[in-house]
């Protein structure tokens, strides 16, 4: 385990997001939560980042260091990529920028493929472009835990393989625990080592692609009839037949 | 791009938006020097330089650069520097280009202070020309706290906080209009008269004032340039990125009033150069703070030392109030930029 929710539970106001969730992830792996809007999702990962109030805990290594990219937002900073990566290592920034930290923003640039934006405004890029170099800037930090939300949704199918896989090679290169939330069941299915399927802030399932993607699952989280069939490479496809009645 | 080459390139943006600000300075310098200059006697450039240095002895010269022009061309540039910085830092925090002392409400605030005392200062055991800069500053001061409290209240998101100051600004303006109401004739005029805002009022103890508050705030905001450029990506990623947005904001909205309340307490209302200055700035340096905010002050020096000089030379003999020329000046200029900006 190097990172555990227990009993894990999130209010706003008199609405309960999530509620007493417990959910582990593991070294080296890509933990994907998937689930219908407002199934909680994204308030887990900000609980797992400390960054709304909780009750219940969240155990994790003391040295870990939490890498947070939230849903893509329109950037409109007169920022350069470069900078923007840079800022990955605001912990350790001074007015006087250290060279560690500069060499630190430009492998990140290179891990991620785009070393030749570096001098480009980040208002300049297209969406897939940006949410490389987002990602660019939560490595630079050199976390051990990534936190993702929805990294791939609004990117076309290319741009959506090309961030998926580049997150399960530095998962892997990196010795990361990854938790993303994903919208698209099978890229989910195809690039996470587990999924856990959220339903009205609880677990409803959780294991194997296979084994949490099962019509009788997706009928009660997403209130679909889906087909599940074998892909390419075994790994599970869903195809929705019709909304359940 | 190599990582090298990718560092290089950064290093080298960098050597150049110092080089604009080092260009901004000496333009800056070449502004004081001919506010010294003019008047209602033009003096020679290399005359008054010689003055400066203290290597005159024409004691007429000396009294009319070193008392009469000297303080006046300081505090253009410092009154231009805080208001600058000022609203470099409010568009920052509030991530709205429109956000600045005047656009929400603290400029008003001090407004309503320095009225309050004209009206009824007569009773205070002040005299009024210490008096009446000192409430504007703890009304700037107190405007820019009604917007913080409200931003307190239901989380502190940038419109909440614009729509606060908005609403502060009417509050105040409606507070102005009520005391000029009551007013009598003459506290009117004077009202009226401070509202334009005029650097004529200055002496070398109150530039020293606003300069302390300028040199102690300054700092400040610069060790949070870094947090502050993390925010320009918005709340959500600055706080994954390790920033107490909340506390930032807070910080630097009392870093604000400071700068806004002690530049305005002597001068007036000075609109445009907070709005203006800092737009100018991200256009030149973009918005990594470090070179963002040192960029909108000497950005808002230049500027308002500037109009210092224009108010001397509209009508030969007459000094117009600086707040009307900044705002006459200004407006087409700034009408140009955006109509340009919008056509790039």
């Amino acid at each position: 385990m190097s990172i555990q929710a227990n009993g894990l539970t999130v209010r706003y106001g008199a609405h309960v997001a999530v509620r007493g969730l417990t959910l582990a992830a593991h070294h080296g792996e890509v933990l994907a939560v998937i689930g219908a809007n407002g199934s909680g999702k994204s308030s887990l990962l900000r609980a797992l980042a400390g960054l709304v109030p909780h009750s219940g805990s969240v155990a994790r290594r003391p040295a870990a260091r939490i890498g947070y990219m939230p849903q893509e937002t329109a950037a409109r900073a007169a920022l350069t990529v470069f900078e923007v990566v840079l800022l990955g290592r605001l912990r350790s920034l001074a007015l006087k920028v250290a060279t560690p930290d500069l060499d630190a923003a430009a492998r990140a640039l290179d891990e991620v493929g785009i070393p030749e934006l570096a001098s480009r405004r980040i208002t300049t890029l297209s969406g897939g472009q940006r949410q490389l170099a987002f990602l660019a800037q939560v490595l630079a930090a050199d976390p051990t835990i990534l936190l993702l939300d929805e990294p791939s949704s609004a990117l076309d199918i290319a741009h959506q393989f090309q961030v998926l896989t580049l997150l399960r090679e530095a998962t892997r290169r990196r010795g990361l625990t990854t938790i993303a939330v994903l919208h698209d069941l099978n890229a989910a299915a195809r690039f996470a080592d587990r999924l856990a399927l959220l339903h009205q802030g609880g677990l409803l399932a959780e294991g194997s692609p296979a084994a949490v993607l099962r019509p009788e699952t997706l009928r009660q989280a997403y209130g679909i009839s889906a087909a599940i069939l074998a892909g390419p490479d075994g790994c599970p496809v869903v195809v929705p037949t019709g909304v359940a009645a | 791009m190599s990582e090298a080459a990718a560092i290089a390139a950064w290093r080298t943006l960098g050597a150049r938006r110092a080089a604009v600000s080092a260009a901004a300075l000496a333009g800056l310098a070449a502004s004081f020097a001919a506010d010294l200059a003019t008047g209602p006697a033009l003096l020679p450039i290399g005359a008054v330089l010689r003055t400066l240095a203290g290597i005159n002895d024409d004691p007429m010269l000396a009294a009319i650069v070193l008392q009469l022009r000297l303080p006046i061309g300081l505090m253009a540039i410092i009154v231009g520097a805080a208001l600058g910085l000022s609203g470099a830092v409010m568009q920052t925090i509030l991530a709205n280009p429109l956000a600045s002392s005047y656009t929400l409400g603290i400029s008003a605030g001090a407004g309503f202070g320095a009225a309050l005392v004209i009206v009824f200062g007569a009773a205070l055991p002040f005299a009024q020309i210490w008096a009446i800069p000192t409430a504007a500053f703890l009304f700037a001061a107190l405007a820019c706290a009604l917007v913080a409290a409200a931003g307190r209240l239901r989380g502190a998101t940038p419109e909440l906080l614009v729509l606060a100051g908005i609403a502060c600004l009417f509050l105040f303006q409606a507070l102005l209009s009520l005391l000029q109401f009551i007013a009598s004739q003459e506290a009117l005029q004077m009202i009226v008269f401070w509202l334009f805002g005029s650097l004529l009022r200055a002496s070398m103890t109150k530039v020293a004032i606003v300069a302390t508050v300028l040199a102690a705030v300054s700092p400040l905001l610069l060790r949070d340039a870094w947090r502050f450029t993390a925010l320009q990506l918005g709340d959500d990623r600055a706080r994954g990125l390790g920033v107490n947005v909340d506390a930032l904001r807070l910080r630097a909205f009392a870093a604000v009033s400071l700068l806004t309340g002690a530049a305005v307490a002597f001068v007036g209302t000075i609109g445009f150069i907070g709005l203006v200055a800092p737009h100018i700035a991200r256009g030149l340096v973009g918005e990594d703070q470090r070179h963002f905010l040192p960029a909108s002050a000497l950005l808002g020096a230049l500027l308002l030392s500037a109009a210092s000089v224009a108010s001397k030379l509209i009508l030969p003999g007459t000094v117009f109030p600086i707040g009307i020329v900044t705002a006459l000046i200004g407006v087409p200029f700034f009408a140009w930029l955006v109509v340009r900006g919008g056509a790039r």
